[in-house]
């Protein structure tokens, strides 16, 4: 066995154009120390004798490889080393991507104009050909899937409701306790049920209950339709003659309407037995929270707090089948729609929530 | 049914995917679109089925205007390359489908359904599957399947896009010959996508050779292979090996064979399949000299790889006969000659 000499660098100099001759391991280790001075005396048209290195490995190659892209030609490297500078295909220009440069600020202003411009007409056409989907089922009831709308309506609203609950009741009991320690000092521990019950009314119930919406029905709408569009099944459904937006988004719109208020309710009742619970704590009974909150909340309250719902489930179910359904090509783009749709959701509730309350300000409401 | 593409055009941004296309597809041939991949043949089947819009043109279908009518009136069967059967139904629901959500007024009876989902069943051999789910069939099966599904709805037109371009090989072989039977059963306009040209050449009736968003050559498979159109056709239909020549007075030449050269030009790119050139040991001033550089074995055949003074290495292909009697090694030397050749204007 042969001990493998360190590499070294031989720089002919008196030959013109420079001859180079490259020795011993050319290994990671040693290729560093000569690779400058390689690059330097290195003119178009070297040749880089091989013949004497021992060793080589991917920083070897790689050293080779740089040689001879800057115009070197290397000459008698060993047989068993070959494939391995082969595999860089050294004779191919290494060409560097330039990386695009960023447009300018006004174009980039330009280019989001447009974007939002599309997504507005996406959306509108979206809004028309739903509504006249659904129109087209008002004249004829049986063309509405019952059958699928009950089963979105199970996952999206009976399912819900565990997780509902538990958020509604943490709310209730949170509010009041937060509420409850400041109004004890000035002995109003009584209103704290008047000031959770409006509240959850007229604002936490609905968004809360719409927030989870978003994450669990929204996005999973975006999946489903967005699954079934990469795998062509969409387009299987067109060409026998199925219209997509009456057989796929119109159940689950209709579904998530008639349950968002629902839920919201549901969410309410959970929220203000939270509440209660905590005030039996501050000395006041049950039934007292109830009558206070009875007596303070009325109907045209809770009224408007599940229509809020209602537009907010109507415009999560939509938000997400329309992702789903505009979904691209690729398992990816699934991924994609369900996170757009579940963003793009909780953006729509904070804007159209503070709509309502400018808009239920000026009504009086 | 007869369907007539007439000019029709389709741009993706500036890609342009379709440019004036025209074909007459007659009533009960079998079609297939072939070309390699982007040259717009999936589009064109999507424009006929109507999943697409043209940009320009019209689509005839029996000779009246298709090109606003709206999928659901066109009655065609589609088939796709990754079958798009729906997961959640079992076979027999999947090919009941169609049928099941037909207006009220327009939809067979239970009994009928079944009737009809079982004769189709029968026809694809799978109707032992009728409980299953698409998950638990191969490529092979579901693909019959969603053909059984297509076919549910009675098209006037079968469109099938790339329908073996997900299944292995043998799976392949066998399923388009199934096809060709089943499409001699049925006579049913159908028109099928794919890039592979054994399989335009071994099933359709007529072939479409497309590239580039254009129509190379349209003709029967003895005409596209046996009469090329263009050099594109001749590549894309086999293996081949390029010469380039000068003319003189008309001949084109490769090593020392001459062959008749079109007329215009005084250049001249020749092309040989693989297995049309003769090697042999004897240097004849009519043969290009080379040395076989690689042997590869094919199965029946056997290619050999002859590195020769000008130009690209050329193939050789032999049947294995020919091969062990000849006793071919690589680093020989070797004269080629070519017995046919086809001469373009280069």
């Amino acid at each position: 066995m042969t001990i493998d000499r360190p590499a070294g660098l031989d720089i002919d100099s008196t030959a013109t154009p420079a001859r180079l001759t490259l020795s011993g391991r050319l290994d990671a280790e040693h290729c560093a120390a000569l690779w400058p001075r390689a690059r330097a005396a290195l003119a178009q048209g070297s040749v880089v004798d091989a013949s004497a290195v021992d060793y080589c490995d991917g920083t070897g190659a790689a050293l080779l490889f740089d040689l001879i892209q800057r115009g070197g030609q290397v000459q008698g490297l060993p047989e068993r080393f070959a494939p391995l500078l082969a595999e860089l295909e050294p004779e191919r220009p290494l060409t560097v991507p330039r990386r695009p440069t960023p447009p300018r600020l006004i174009a980039r202003v330009g280019l989001f104009a447009a974007e939002v411009g599309r997504e507005a007409h996406a959306a509108i056409s979206f809004i028309g050909e739903a509504t006249a989907a659904g129109f087209a089922v008002l004249r004829q009831p049986g063309q509405l899937r019952l059958g699928e709308t009950l089963r979105v309506a199970t996952s999206a609203g009976a399912d819900a409701l565990p997780i509902v609950a538990l958020i509604a009741f943490l709310l209730g009991v949170i509010l009041a306790f937060q509420s409850a320690v400041p109004m004890r000092q000035f002995g109003a521990e009584l209103f704290v049920a008047n000031l959770v019950g409006l509240s959850l009314v007229r604002e936490l119930a609905p968004l809360m209950t719409a927030v989870l919406l978003a994450g669990r029905t929204g996005a999973a709408f975006a999946a489903e339709i967005g699954t079934m569009k990469v795998n062509q099944e969409i387009d299987a459904l067109v060409t026998m003659g199925l219209d997509p937006m009456r057989f796929l988004v119109l159940p689950r719109l209709v579904a998530v309407a008639c349950t968002v208020p629902l839920l919201t309710l549901f969410a309410e009742l959970i929220g203000m037995f939270g509440a209660a619970l905590v005030l039996i704590g501050f000395g006041i009974p049950m039934a007292t929270s109830a009558s206070q909150i009875m007596d303070f909340v009325d109907m045209s309250d809770y009224l408007t707090g599940l229509f809020k719902s209602f537009v907010f489930g109507l415009g999560i179910a939509g938000i997400g089948c329309m992702r789903g359904l505009q979904t691209g090509s690729g398992a990816r783009a699934v991924g994609a729609s369900a996170t757009s749709a579940d963003v793009r959701a909780i953006v729509m509730l904070v804007v159209a929530d503070g709509l309502f309350a400018v808009a239920f300000y000026y009504l009086d409401w | 049914m007869s369907i007539e593409v007439r000019q029709i055009n389709k741009r993706f941004g500036d890609f342009v995917a379709l440019d004036d296309i025209n074909l007459d597809i007659q009533t009960g041939e079998l079609l297939a679109l072939l070309g390699p991949s982007g040259c717009g043949k999936t589009t064109l089947l999507r424009i006929i089925a109507g999943l697409e819009t043209p940009d320009r043109g019209s689509i005839l279908f029996h000779g009246e205007d298709a090109t606003d009518t709206h999928v659901r009136e066109r009655q065609v069967g589609f088939v796709f390359q990754h079958y798009a059967l729906f997961r959640h139904m079992t076979v027999f629901e999947n090919v009941a489908f169609g049928l099941r959500v037909r207006p009220k007024h327009t939809r067979p009876t239970d009994a009928a359904i079944k009737q009809k989902v079982h004769t189709l069943l029968e026809l694809v051999q799978l109707d032992w599957l009728a409980d299953r789910y698409p998950a638990q069939l191969s490529g092979g099966q579901r693909q019959r399947i969603a053909l059984a599904r297509a076919l549910a709805v009675e098209p006037r037109v079968l469109l099938l896009d790339e329908p073996f371009g997900a299944l292995d090989t043998k799976v392949r072989k066998e399923l388009r010959r199934w096809l060709r039977r089943l499409h001699d059963e049925m006579h049913i306009t159908s028109v099928f996508v794919t890039h592979d040209q054994e399989e335009a050449l071994e099933v359709a009736d007529r072939v479409v050779v497309m590239n580039k968003g254009r129509i190379e050559q349209t003709g029967t498979p003895e005409q596209v292979y046996d009469q090329p159109a263009t050099p594109f056709v001749y590549q894309f239909l086999g293996d081949v090996n390029l010469f380039h020549s000068r003319v003189h007075e008309g001949w084109a030449e490769v090593g020392g064979t001459r062959f008749a050269a079109p007329e215009a030009g005084d250049k001249a790119v020749i092309y040989v399949r693989p297995h049309e050139i003769d090697i042999q040991r004897i240097a004849t001033d009519k043969a290009l000299a080379g040395v076989i550089t690689h042997v590869r074995l094919l199965g029946a055949t056997v290619r050999l790889e002859v590195n020769v003074a000008a130009g690209d290495p050329v193939e050789v292909e032999l049947t294995r006969e020919r091969y062990t009697e000849g006793r071919w090694s690589v680093g020989e030397a070797v004269w080629l000659s070519p017995r046919e050749a086809r001469v373009y204007a280069g």
